[in-house]
């Protein structure tokens, strides 16, 4: 119950305070805008005064470019949100005084983090679902239509990685005061997590492995799932937020 | 009945005692005013106590609750923050909306005490206007409503004027007045006219201690000794210093504490003979006066007797 009433005020929160509105601009422009430049970067490049024989070694672009892009730009974009978007969701509260204000009534501490998380993941499952809808399109448009579910599932893999991503910066924002040290030790984990992936044995277990899967299975290209990768993300995305809130239930506010 | 409760509290921040093994009993339907210098452990105590910070030591019931079953106590208090902190996108409505929602309130029961707090604080004409750009004095009446909303047995207040103008720290302690007899006040403060003006009950805290606990009357009768006013004219004023010196000597005087120059504050522990006696020995000084008058003890001579620990 106390987690409905939490996650009510947090979704209100995200449409007042324009963060979905934000988030889903974002995607939809990159998303969509991902067929389009694949497409027509030669043709760009080509109608540049002195650049035209750069153009011209560019291959034609195929679906594979299409798809390329559209997971990098997403999944780079997304992640930039999700650190903005969660860097202060508890910092901020409890530097400001609301947390204290909204924890001295009976709302449990897990309703309060958990909430957080749902609501930022639900900001990006519709502003993903709609980036995706509008590149499957201009995809189809042209270059050839993809087939429906693995784009699906590719969406769903790269919501998996920005839902770890989010889970990451949250547990930040419980563990300190400040969105900034959040921010901070957010993207200095995900630094780490790219030197890591140095090793291709390690590098298949990180949450980014995901992006790589997503792109095979909608282009269906050859390559096996990556099952481990995709648990060992929603592994992590769960012991994080889990973490959030043992940390933030032994702060004193 | 108490309703609440302390018994030997203590919180220390590394070396820092906060709180050194504070007992209190506040008892129902009390406006109790929790008095002392900043730093003192007020704002500790009432963290404490609404279970946003975990004692070193000793317990505390709060509504028959002890302090430890945090759910339980937040039910049944409401808290006021020194400075309240809102989401300043929601509308108060909506904000206390939120609140009702928490508590568990049923649709028509939640609309129904949102529309009377927003009346009873004064905000039913911008119920519909963003908290962002409330004043001061607007979101503490909020902050006082949100604390109310639930009808709490215990309600807590921190400071809960002191940052306030002239007129929204009476609109606030009017409110407060109007609380008496429903639910128990626990007020911490440092303002000693708002104590005086709405508080049954007195404690005094300092350094992390109860100095003294009491009704407000019993106070002011046990502690304060009576005082005279005495102002000097500008052409007695050598004649005045001098005389200053020699009164304090006298008997019936406990002590005289200089104003400025032509002013001192004289107080007594035999007001019968001060009276008599006081005119005669500043008239044998030749000091010509502007203005002489038994003033009426206050809380502040009071407190600031009890914290210095000396004389008034």
């Amino acid at each position: 119950m106390s987690l409905f009433v939490s996650l009510r005020k947090e979704i209100l929160q995200q449409w007042r305070t324009a963060r979905l509105l934000i988030a889903a601009a974002v995607l939809i422009v990159f998303g969509m805008s991902s067929p389009l430049l694949a497409k027509f970067t030669p043709q760009i490049l080509q109608s540049v005064p002195g650049a035209e024989e750069i153009g011209a070694l560019i291959p034609t672009p195929t679906i594979m470019d299409a798809v390329g892009q559209y997971v990098k730009n997403t999944a780079q974009f997304g992640v930039i949100l999700a650190f903005l978007l969660t860097m202060g969701a508890i910092a901020v509260e409890k530097e400001k005084g609301t947390a204290l204000m909204m924890l001295v009534k009976p709302l449990p501490r897990s309703a309060f983090v958990i909430s957080k998380f749902l609501a930022t993941a639900f900001t990006f499952t519709i502003s993903v679902a709609v980036a995706g809808l509008g590149a499957y399109y201009y995809t189809s448009l042209l270059f050839e239509t993809p087939a429906a579910l693995p784009w699906l599932l590719m969406n769903l893999l790269l919501l998996a990685n920005i839902f770890f991503y989010i889970a990451l910066t949250l547990f930040y924002s419980a563990l300190m005061r400040s969105q900034a040290a959040a921010l901070g030790l957010a993207f200095g984990s995900m630094l780490v997590m790219n030197l890591l992936s140095i090793s291709k044995k390690i590098a298949v277990l990180l949450p980014d492995s995901l992006l790589q899967w997503g792109a095979q299975t909608a282009l269906r290209l050859p390559g096996n799932p990556n099952w481990t990768g995709l648990g060992v993300t929603l592994c992590l995305t769960v012991v994080l937020v889990s973490g959030a809130w043992l940390v933030f239930r032994k702060q004193e506010l | 009945m108490s309703a609440i409760r302390i018994e030997d509290l203590r919180k220390q921040y590394g070396a820092v005692k906060a709180l050194d093994g504070l007992t209190l009993t506040v008892q129902e339907k009390q406006v109790f005013g929790f008095l002392g210098p900043n730093g003192a452990g007020k704002t500790t105590t009432i963290r404490l106590l609404t279970g946003m910070s975990r004692p070193t030591g000793g317990s505390a019931w709060v509504a028959g609750e002890e302090i430890a079953h945090r759910r339980e106590v937040t039910r049944k208090i409401g808290y006021l923050p020194e400075e309240p902190a809102f989401y300043n996108w929601m509308t108060p409505q909506e904000f206390l909306d939120h609140v009702g929602r928490i508590f568990g309130m049923g649709g028509t029961e939640r609309g129904k005490r949102v529309n009377e707090l927003l009346e009873q604080v004064g905000l039913a004409q911008v119920r519909k206007r963003r908290i962002g750009g409330f004043s001061r004095g607007m979101r503490q009446r909020l902050g006082l409503a949100q604390a109310l909303l639930n009808r709490p047995e215990v309600l807590f207040l921190d400071e809960p004027a002191s940052a306030l103008d002239p007129i929204g720290r009476k609109d606030v302690l009017d409110l407060i007045e109007t609380l008496r007899g429903s639910c128990t006040v626990f007020m911490s403060t440092h303002i000693l006219a708002d104590v005086e003006r709405v508080c049954d009950t007195v404690g005094i805290i300092n350094r992390g201690r109860l100095i003294t606990e009491a009704p407000k009357e019993e106070l002011l009768n046990r502690y304060t000794l009576p005082a005279f006013e005495v102002e000097a004219h500008p052409e007695s004023q050598d004649a005045f210093s001098a005389w200053q010196q020699s009164a304090a000597s006298l008997p019936f005087v406990a002590s005289i504490t200089p104003q400025n120059g032509l002013r001192a504050r004289v107080v007594v522990n035999d007001v019968r003979t001060a009276r008599r006696e006081l005119p005669k020995h500043l008239a044998a000084a030749s000091i010509s006066l502007q203005r002489y008058e038994v003033v009426t003890p206050s809380l502040e001579d009071v407190f600031v007797r009890l914290i210095n620990g000396g004389a008034v």
